[in-house]
């Protein structure tokens, strides 16, 4: 028996002597160096980008994914700890309240009768119920929908706000208690190292709305602002530092990015502003529609109640081939209409302005089912919150740029690894970015970087972003860790 | 004494035998003892397989060999760019042979062998890095040879036979490095046959040179295993639509169970060697060509349409065999060995279904004499290889798949042989 015992641990010996070794394993650790930061406890802050929120929704498979899971799966690899995420129920999307469903499902791509591909929101019932408060903490504190001054803000995670839009159910599902801000609930577990992207939605929502917010620059009490309106930049200032100072407490350091353009988003340059084709018979009928509209036009400049620019701009002119779409502009100067009160303030739209993703699915229809000469875009205006005109951006980029003034001098102040995603996301739209298997470029839903809600990154986006994240983070601090392939992430999902 | 033997078979043990690409050169616990020897060693029934043309030499009408191994084999890779790594956990693998051979007259001599020479069993982490490539891979031939040995004058003789091969395939792999259903499950496709066969041949000549001395030779054909009626099940697409789905340039088959064909060769070998035998000692030569290039590309050909080709580009490869054995006493024969195994693969064409570069072979083991009729023989091969840096340069979507590589074999085995 007692020779049994021996041959048996012998055979055991032999069997372990025989598996494969590696020089140099990286299994064993030893291989990547954290330099001089410590990612033991790693903390990531922000809003849906953070979230792991693609396709319109926030899903299981979409989280696996975020950039901090990414960046948290490679710091392992030098001293990083578990991290942990507030996953969702499932991967339909949605969200429920008590029951009811109070955020959509996510997008997917289907082929349409004809085997044209097109976004859809998946059908199924939604299984994730804000009432189903998760007890943290998490390592992931990305929280959809957040604003710069909605991370400090106490009952942020308080459902009984939800209703109102005081509260966010996204951080109803894992607050810690209904007074909890996101930065006190990332702060107090204490993090040795920390990402913070936030600040986007404090333009986004508002050029996504189609500029039908405030800017509310100049109102420094962020109560009064409405859900699209633009955060004022000393308000900005205020709260990103002091959240910055709130992660500093712990860690050895952290990584920042910038706020992107909302140029470079395929929500804002996917639909032409061109995008309305007609054949000649038809082009002249709708010009003799706006006859009267451009005659007028021409009156009031003659009698220079408007300039001769201002007509040009509003002259209405189809022709055959592809035409302009014709759009409300708020800025333009209101008119008498001699029928009877104003003329309508449109005006063909021009590569400037950017139609929103949104109106592909209503440019061409009808407005008024019973009425052929109700096309939109021809024969009815796209409304003010179908379109970001010129003015609308200008004061989106003027906020914008004093936000990454804030953030790159706050950077610099703490010795903090900066990703410049807003250069990152201008270079995918201008002539993509190579990598083993092709390119990855901004174009909507087949340019591999945008999920199909054109605002958010697919798995593969998310993963270029977080290897910039590690590029910066390895320059800061000195470690060595790889990045990832991200020819191995997925990019928009096909469902059939 | 038990102990200590134990322990010098495994000092001996630092290298074995163990052909490149899916050859698994186990034919017989002597012959691998002493190298995976034999093409001109006279010695037992194991020369069904290492060279027909020798049954004729043996002293006895009836002669009969049959065992087995247990291969524990392992890989290990990694990437130090991405930091990702990996370690197959192949199930053991157990190739047998059964050689048998009778003595019509003293001039010829009939045999039958059944042997186990091609096979790969290797099984990576579901979803690894490489799966695109390989999940898992199970590969095995049976070869079965009826066998005649003449000896046209007391110092040569010619041997050999018609050889049946059965064999099967089970081989997994994710469709490419990211797709996935919508719940996440990686897109796979299985192909999965049995029974594929077909026929071959070898032939061998021996020499006996002077009393102590003997020349031999085999050829084995090359043998081309197609498999058509096999099925390959397509799973986890996200498409369940029965037809499949276009968009932009991408083609996603449905999910369900569809027909494939494939080949794929078993080469050509040709092996020539000595045998010198002077008192209680043996040392054998053989040396081995493995016409590999016939293995070009693994195309499978779906029936829904789609088509996966990857090529392999193999070289033809050799292997340097030596092996020693020594008449310790009556009843123990006491072996070692060594080889050295060209791997087949070229560089840019390293795959992880058979990740195999050049290899060390030692080799050890002894036979013990029970009766006048019956023998136990043991043998023990550790296959050792270096480290490489690798890749496959011909994945289909243009990329490369490639890290640090390190395999390792243990092979202890088992037979016994009669004779009458």
């Amino acid at each position: 028996m007692k020779n049994y015992i021996k041959y048996m641990a012998l055979s055991a010996v032999l069997l372990t002597a025989c598996e494969a070794e590696l020089d140099n394993p990286i299994e064993d650790g030893g291989v990547y160096s954290s330099g001089s930061a410590d990612f033991s406890t790693f903390v990531a802050v922000g809003n849906s980008l953070t979230s792991g929120y693609a396709d319109g929704a926030l899903y299981i498979t979409g989280q696996q994914n975020s950039f901090p899971k990414i960046l948290a799966g490679q710091f392992a690899l030098a001293g990083g700890g578990e991290f942990t995420q507030p996953l969702v129920d499932d991967n339909t999307g949605g969200l429920l309240a008590g029951g009811t469903q109070i955020q959509p499902n996510r997008f997917v791509l289907a082929l349409d009768a004809d085997g044209n591909p097109g976004p859809v929101r998946l059908e199924g019932t939604a299984t994730t119920d804000i009432t189903n408060v998760l007890s943290g903490p998490f390592n992931n504190m990305g929280v959809p929908g957040a604003k710069s001054f909605h991370l400090v803000a106490p009952g942020y995670g308080n459902i009984a706000g939800v209703a109102t839009g005081a509260s966010n159910p996204y951080f109803v599902r894992f607050a810690s208690a209904t007074d909890a801000t996101v930065i006190s609930d990332a702060a107090a577990q204490n993090p040795t190292f920390f990402s913070l992207w936030i600040g986007n939605n404090d333009i986004l929502s508002f050029a996504t709305s189609g500029g039908t917010g405030v800017d509310q620059t100049g109102n420094l009490d962020p109560s009064t602002y409405g859900a699209n309106d633009i955060t004022d930049p000393n308000v900005f200032a205020s709260v990103y530092n002091s959240e910055i100072q709130a992660l500093m407490a712990s860690a050895t350091g952290g990584v920042v990015f910038n706020i992107p353009d909302v140029t470079s988003i395929p929500f804002f340059t996917t639909v032409p502003f061109n995008a309305i084709p007609l054949d000649a018979t038809t082009a002249a009928g709708v010009n003799q529609a706006y006859a009267q509209y451009n005659g007028g036009l021409a009156q009031y400049a003659a009698l220079g109640l408007i300039t001769a620019e201002e007509r040009d701009a509003r002259t209405i002119n189809f022709q055959e081939g592809q035409n302009a779409v014709v759009i409300e502009d708020e800025t333009l100067t209101t008119l008498p209409n001699p029928a009877g009160g104003t003329l309508p303030n449109i005006r063909q739209a021009t590569a400037a302005d950017l139609l929103l993703l949104t109106t592909s699915s209503k440019l061409g229809t009808l407005a008024d089912p019973g009425n052929p000469s109700s096309v939109i875009g021809v024969g009815v205006a796209l409304g003010d919150a179908d379109v970001l005109i010129p003015e609308e951006q200008a004061l989106i980029a003027t906020a914008q740029a004093s936000y990454n003034a804030t953030i790159q001098g706050l950077t610099q102040a703490n010795g903090l690894a900066f990703v410049d995603s807003r250069a990152i996301l201008n270079q995918l739209a201008d002539t993509g970015i190579s990598f083993d298997a092709g390119t990855l470029t901004s174009t909507f839903a087949t340019g591999g970087a945008f999920s199909l809600d054109g605002v958010h990154p697919t798995p593969r986006g998310y993963a270029y972003l977080a290897n910039q994240a590690i590029g910066a983070i390895n320059t800061t601090y000195g470690s060595t860790i790889p990045k990832v392939n991200i020819g191995s992430y997925g990019t928009v999902n096909i469902s059939n | 004494m038990k102990r200590v033997l134990v322990t010098s078979l495994f000092l001996l043990a630092s290298a074995i035998t163990f052909a490149g690409g899916y050859r698994v050169g186990l034919q017989g616990q002597r012959a691998l003892a002493m190298g995976h020897t034999g093409v001109a060693y006279v010695n037992s029934a194991e020369l069904a397989f290492f060279n027909p043309a020798g049954l004729v030499f043996l002293e006895n009408k009836i002669n009969a060999s049959a065992g087995g191994f247990g291969v524990f084999s392992s890989v290990a890779w990694q990437n130090e760019g991405t930091g990702q790594y990996a370690q197959t956990d192949s199930p053991m693998s157990t190739p047998f042979y059964l050689y048998g051979s009778y003595a019509l007259n003293e001039n010829i001599s009939l045999g039958l062998a059944v042997y186990t020479p091609y096979g790969s069993t290797v099984e990576w982490p579901t979803d690894w890095a490489g799966s695109h490539l390989v999940n898992n891979i199970e590969l095995a031939a049976i070869f079965i040879q009826p066998l005649v040995s003449f000896k046209i004058s007391d110092k040569f003789s010619v041997g050999g036979g018609p050889i049946f091969v059965t064999g099967n395939v089970n081989f997994n792999r994710n469709a490419n490095r990211f797709l996935t259903d919508l719940e996440g499950n990686r897109s796979n496709v299985t192909i999965d046959d049995s029974g594929v066969t077909n026929w071959g041949y070898s032939v061998g000549a021996m020499f006996k040179v002077t009393e102590d001395f003997t020349l031999g030779a085999n050829y084995r054909s090359e043998i081309i295993l197609e498999s058509k009626d096999g099925t390959a099940t397509f799973a986890n697409f996200p498409n369940d639509s029965g037809a499949p789905i276009t968009v932009g340039t991408t083609t996603i088959p449905s999910n369900g169970t569809t027909g494939f064909t494939a080949s794929l060769p078993l080469p050509a070998e040709l092996t020539v060697g000595g045998s010198y035998s002077k008192d209680k000692w043996v040392v054998n030569f053989d040396y081995t060509r493995t016409f590999w290039d016939v293995y070009e590309d693994l195309d499978i050909v779906f029936s829904n349409g789609q088509e996966s080709i990857n090529p392999r580009n193999y070289k033809n490869s050799s292997i340097y065999k030596v092996g020693f054995g020594y008449s310790a006493s009556e009843r123990i024969m006491l072996r070692a060995g060594y080889y050295f195994d060209e791997s087949p693969v070229q560089s840019g064409y390293f795959a992880p279904e058979t990740p195999r570069n050049d290899s060390n072979g030692f080799t050890a083991g002894l036979s013990y004499v029970i009766s006048d009729s019956f023998a136990i023989d043991a043998s023990f091969l550790y296959v050792r290889f270096k480290e490489i840096n690798e890749s496959y340069d011909y994945v289909d979507d243009g990329s490369s798949f490639g890290g640090t590589y390190k395999s390792s074999a243990f092979v202890p085995g088992i037979g016994l042989t009669y004779k009458l």
